[in-house]
């Protein structure tokens, strides 16, 4: 089976503290720590189970520029055959309905039967892969947590309320969004990084993807994003300060207090 | 202005309580605005539902059809190709449905896409601004979307206060005869309701609950051991499950159990909306994060910025000592 992977290169919450810059008009990205997005990470692990079974190849796939290029080798590194980075002047200011274009004008020119996203990225906007299917016109399934492969089709599960799990099956090919948890990511070494330093990673843009430069990038976008704000906090917590002990104290007689003990 | 339609959750004949928030957040958009319900489904339930939203909608589209009897997201959007307008806006409630839903009926409906909406600050001419949050909840952002061509924006739930009801005797339309038949090459087998686990949380009124911030799985018995000096139980969020460090029949939150302690202590927990969705019953939130930040801190009554690690055994032997 041949499987994309689309995967973002994102600052690394648990790595910074997203603040705003001294303008107001971005967060501060001096001194970010980036890494692959945490949800496409569990999406690649799982391409490579699958194809360990199947066989076929992994391809990671990202919409950026030449600083993207360590996230496609780090997923390399981890067992993906193929790395391809989707780069042109005229993607930048794309909003989601534009980096799906993108994609799926790579898809079409490629033959995958299945397409893995991560459900959501850094804005949390959980859309990329849903906007992909129906340009492709392939069916989608979101926040699926467990993949099973069958004759031309998947047995897969999605995480839905209450910790339930909702069985489906999906013809191939399909797109599908991946949530954390799904599986246990290889760890990746320096060395194994270096194994894939010197392998080329194809770059294409709009005359390569036969894309319209209309159709994408921020003239094409309906969606803009126009600033950054930390919302004024309501009640907001009361911060506890004082030595350790004190702040033990009061945290014991709080929790005894409030939760009915003596 | 375009028409607003609002796609109804429903689950055993009766509505979700985003049924009202979609109309709350319509009038946000457009004060006169009556928007429409869009409910799907079949059988009786599906008319009981539409009855109870009559003192809510104005007019209630009602789609009626066996293949739609449990809401598998591929026919429901192929249904609701076929009967709604292009350009209109629609609003839907963004849960596991919505992720399912939304972003690909934006493209059938050659319509703008906005998802996980909190705030709508009104509408200039065919732009809506409206407020997102990025990075799980550290910063907010305001967004501004074209609605030349309609568009389809997905709603937290909570964030819009529901308003009261808001008309009388609204009207049921049946739409059923536009839809006919519906295929979809994905099909819906069944619901799988997770095993109970050794320790049941939901009854508890101590839960210390953990988060990313425990950073490994021999950490977790620090937790534990400041559990049993107070009576309560280990809880934790998603990082925790998704590294395999905790059941999870111990995780709190939308996609897992929702809990109503008298005391929550949040303990290396960000405080995403997902997981404080599990949290009912006001409990009193006390939060224990390294990162000043970190949202829980707007949520909990109490908070210490301090390392969880070394904060939680000097609780725990303080409570020793008190003991003995």
């Amino acid at each position: 089976m041949e499987i994309l992977v689309c995967v973002k290169r994102v600052p690394d919450t648990s790595e910074n503290e997203i603040a705003l810059n001294s303008a107001g008009n971005d967060i501060e990205r001096d001194d970010l720590v980036y890494s692959v997005n945490e949800w496409d990470n569990y999406a690649v692990e799982e391409a490579l189970q699958i194809t360990c079974k199947t066989g076929g190849n992994v391809t990671v796939v990202t919409v950026g520029d030449e600083e993207d290029d360590e996230i496609l080798r780090r997923e390399m590194a981890m067992g993906a055959k193929h790395g391809v980075l989707l780069s042109d002047e005229a993607f930048q200011g794309s909003d989601g309905m534009g980096i799906a274009r993108i994609l799926a004008a790579y898809v079409k020119k490629n033959k995958y039967d299945l397409i893995l996203t991560g459900v959501q990225a850094e804005a949390g906007a959980a859309e990329v892969g849903g906007l992909m299917a129906a340009m492709l016109d392939y069916p989608f399934a979101s926040l699926v947590n467990s993949i099973e492969v069958l004759d031309g089709k998947l047995k897969i599960s999605r995480e839905i309320e209450g910790g339930n799990r909702e069985m489906n099956e999906i013809d191939l090919p399909c797109v599908l969004s991946i949530q954390t948890g799904i599986n246990e990511p290889r760890y990746v070494g320096i060395r194994g990084i270096r194994q894939v330093a010197s392998v080329e990673v194809p770059t294409y843009g709009t005359s390569e993807l036969n894309l319209d430069s209309a159709s994408v990038g921020g003239s094409a976008a309906k969606v803009q994003r126009l600033d950054y704000f930390v919302p004024a906090l309501g009640k907001g917590a009361e911060i506890l300060t004082g030595g350790r002990e004190e702040v033990v104290d009061r945290l014991i007689e709080l929790v005894k207090a409030k939760g009915g003990l003596k | 202005m375009a028409r607003i339609f609002a796609y109804i959750v429903h689950k055993g004949g009766v509505a979700d309580d985003s049924a009202s928030e979609l109309i709350a957040a319509a009038k946000k958009i457009d004060s006169s605005a009556s928007a429409t319900a869009i409910v799907i489904g079949s059988g009786p339930e599906l008319d009981a539902v539409c009855e109870s939203l009559r003192s809510v909608y104005a007019e209630i589209w009602k789609i009626s059809n066996p293949s739609l009897a449990y809401p598998n997201a591929e026919l429901v959007r192929a249904a609701l190709t076929k009967v709604l307008p292009q350009g209109s806006i629609v609003l839907v409630t963004h849960d596991h449905f919505g992720l399912d839903l939304a972003p690909g009926l934006a493209v059938k409906q050659n319509a703008a896409f906005v998802s996980d909406v909190l705030n709508i600050e009104g509408i200039q001419g065919n732009t809506v601004k409206l407020v997102r949050q990025e990075f799980g909840g550290q910063v907010s952002t305001h967004v501004r979307c074209d609605i030349s061509s309609g568009a389809v924006i997905t709603l937290r739930p909570g964030a819009f206060k529901a308003a009261g009801n808001a008309a009388a005797n609204g009207n049921v339309v049946d739409k059923s005869a536009e839809v006919g038949e519906l295929t979809a090459r994905r099909r819906y087998l069944e619901t799988l309701v997770p095993e109970a686990g050794d320790v049941d949380i939901t009854r508890h009124d101590i839960l210390v609950s953990i988060g990313r911030g425990i950073q490994e799985q021999e950490n977790v018995e620090i937790a534990q051991e400041l559990a049993d000096a107070f009576g309560g139980a280990v809880s934790c969020s998603r990082p925790v499950v998704d590294a395999k460090w905790l059941d999870k029949s111990r995780q709190v939150g939308s996609s897992g159990k929702t809990v109503k302690p008298k005391v929550y202590l949040a303990c290396g927990i960000s405080g995403s909306f997902q997981h404080l969705a599990g949290l009912k019953g006001n409990p009193f939130i006390i939060a224990i994060n390294k990162n000043p930040k970190a949202p829980i801190f707007q949520v909990a009554d109490v908070g210490v910025v301090d390392d969880l690690l070394e904060l939680l055994p000097e609780m725990t032997n303080k409570l020793r000592e008190t003991v003995k």
